[in-house]
């Protein structure tokens, strides 16, 4: 893995020059990378401010909408309530890190095929949430997914393709 | 949010003796940073305590030992939960969203503060929030909010789903402390708003909780966990109901209820339980004992359909433990 040196970045919005800092060591979509970051940061914010990995939206940040979800040590968690000084040598994966070799993964390409958006604000969280959804096993039926795709909301209610595409794509993957 | 610094705790040891310095302890953290990017919580000082080795699922003998540090989902989905006590499991599966389940700690789960909106309204009157500032859901928005253990004070519900499966089912948790280490009923953790709303819990400066302990037996096998609330997943109850039976012979030798969304903290119901020790489990027989929950209810101008609500939806719970024989 490339090992991705940084430094502080002043430029969060939770950052200010005479602010507590943390060193952070994260592994996210396979790279590596060391900051020092300011100890209010999420990892929301880590991810997207200091990552360049705007790939994860931030909706409510507080923990409401799922927007944010990723797979942090692979299990899926909401990125705006936790704070990246936790987790030192974490392994995160991202919306960004899905597509191997130019193909899309087949979540992606369901949400495709099916329709799963409207305006896409929403579709990186729902994919990622669905990533972790299948993976424990909870996309058995319709029924199954509504109730454990249920913290993440898309406010265009593309709610059938949603469904759709995640009992599709937990035939394939 | 206001500037804080953040260190990692490896021993139990070590966490008492940070807590005890004032320090805030914080593990899943899922409503501790919402708190704190409002404001409304403001530590100047965390200790990450997720390094504890208190994330355990056990049984013993036939108690059901889980770890303070045992994340929601793990619990839920662990089979000795969901042979022994599937209404432990109910409970987490129906609280918050899967991605918050993988976050969030029984302990903290526990310790989780109030979601009534003016709580995290700066410039609302919380008189838990900011002591003698007045309340301003007692003449504001009230749906969600108590309509049991409430003071002129403080009308907030506890929001907690398994805290009321756990009083319901007499579970004790242990605790360790600068004074060495406590065992008491869940359902003791939980104070009374009266009039020091600010004051939520009993654990003791620099406490910590190390794990909870649901006894074993018939009863939490066939225990059903209710609630109702404004979506079918995913949303805060309106009302919930924590029901198991023993029933042999056709007669009803054991009863449990506990209920939520109504009561300033989880709310046991020990008059309905009495009410159904000796009868024939049927519809009849839960309605007259669920008339009993109501005692010393207090509605507010928004909630007073909670009083239909509350014995509506422990008639269901008990219907739902299969307990009519």
């Amino acid at each position: 893995m490339a090992v991705v040196p940084q430094v502080a970045a002043q430029s969060t919005s939770e950052g200010s020059p005479s602010a507590p800092t943390a060193r952070v060591r994260l592994a996210v979509n396979g790279v590596r990378h060391e900051l020092d970051l300011d100890t209010r940061q999420s990892l929301l914010d880590v991810l997207r401010e200091d990552l360049g990995l705007t790939g994860t939206k931030k909706g409510c940040n507080q923990g409401a909408c799922g927007a944010c979800t990723i797979l942090l040590n692979g299990r899926r968690v909401v990125s705006c309530l936790t704070l990246a000084a936790m987790h030192d040598g974490a392994t995160v994966e991202t919306i960004e890190g899905l597509e191997k070799n130019g193909e899309l993964h087949p979540l992606q390409s369901a949400f495709v095929e099916h329709d799963g958006l409207q305006c896409g604000f929403c579709t990186p969280g729902q994919i990622m949430s669905a990533v972790g959804c299948i993976a424990e096993g909870h996309a058995g039926s319709p029924d199954d997914i509504r109730f454990w795709m249920s913290g993440n909301i898309c406010r265009c209610g593309a709610y059938p393709g949603i469904v759709a595409a995640v009992a599709d794509a937990a035939k394939r993957v | 949010m206001l500037p804080f610094t953040i260190e990692k705790v490896r021993s139990v040891e070590a966490a008492i003796a940070a807590a005890s310095s004032g320090r805030r302890l914080i593990a899943g953290g899922t409503t501790l940073i919402d708190l704190m990017r409002d404001e409304v919580e403001q530590p100047q000082q965390l200790v990450d305590i997720n390094a504890l080795p208190l994330s355990e699922i056990r049984v013993d003998r036939s108690d059901l030992v889980i770890g303070a540090l045992a994340r929601m989902a793990d619990v839920a989905a662990h089979p000795d939960v969901q042979r022994l006590h599937p209404m432990v499991a109910e409970s987490l599966i129906e609280g918050a969203s899967p991605q918050l389940r993988n976050m969030a700690s029984i302990g903290g789960n526990l310790l989780q503060r109030v979601r009534c909106p003016y709580f995290r309204m700066l410039d609302a009157a919380c008189n838990k929030r900011s002591p003698l500032s007045g309340c301003a859901a007692l003449g504001g928005l009230n749906a969600g909010h108590a309509i049991l253990g409430t003071s002129d004070h403080c009308v907030a519900t506890h929001p907690s789903d398994v805290a009321v499966t756990l009083v319901a089912l007499d579970a004790t948790m242990r605790v360790v402390g600068p004074k060495g280490e406590r065992t008491f009923l869940v359902e003791e953790l939980f104070r009374l708003p009266g009039d020091t709303p600010h004051l939520e819990h009993t654990l003791l400066p620099g406490e910590l909780i190390v794990e909870v302990r649901v006894p074993g037996g018939p009863v939490g096998r066939r225990g059903r966990y209710l609630k109702v609330r404004d979506r079918a997943s995913y949303e805060f109850a309106l009302v919930s109901a924590a029901a198991a039976l023993d029933v042999a012979d056709g007669v009803i030798r054991g009863a449990r209820l506990a209920v939520g969304g109504v009561g300033t903290r989880p709310w046991r119901m020990r008059a309905v339980e009495s009410a159904l020790i000796g009868k024939v489990p049927d519809r009849k027989v839960f309605e007259a004992a669920a008339r009993l929950a109501l005692e010393g209810a207090l509605p507010l101008s928004g909630n007073r359909y909670k009083l239909e609500l509350l014995p509506r939806t422990i008639v269901r719970a008990f219907e739902m433990t299969g307990g009519i024989a």
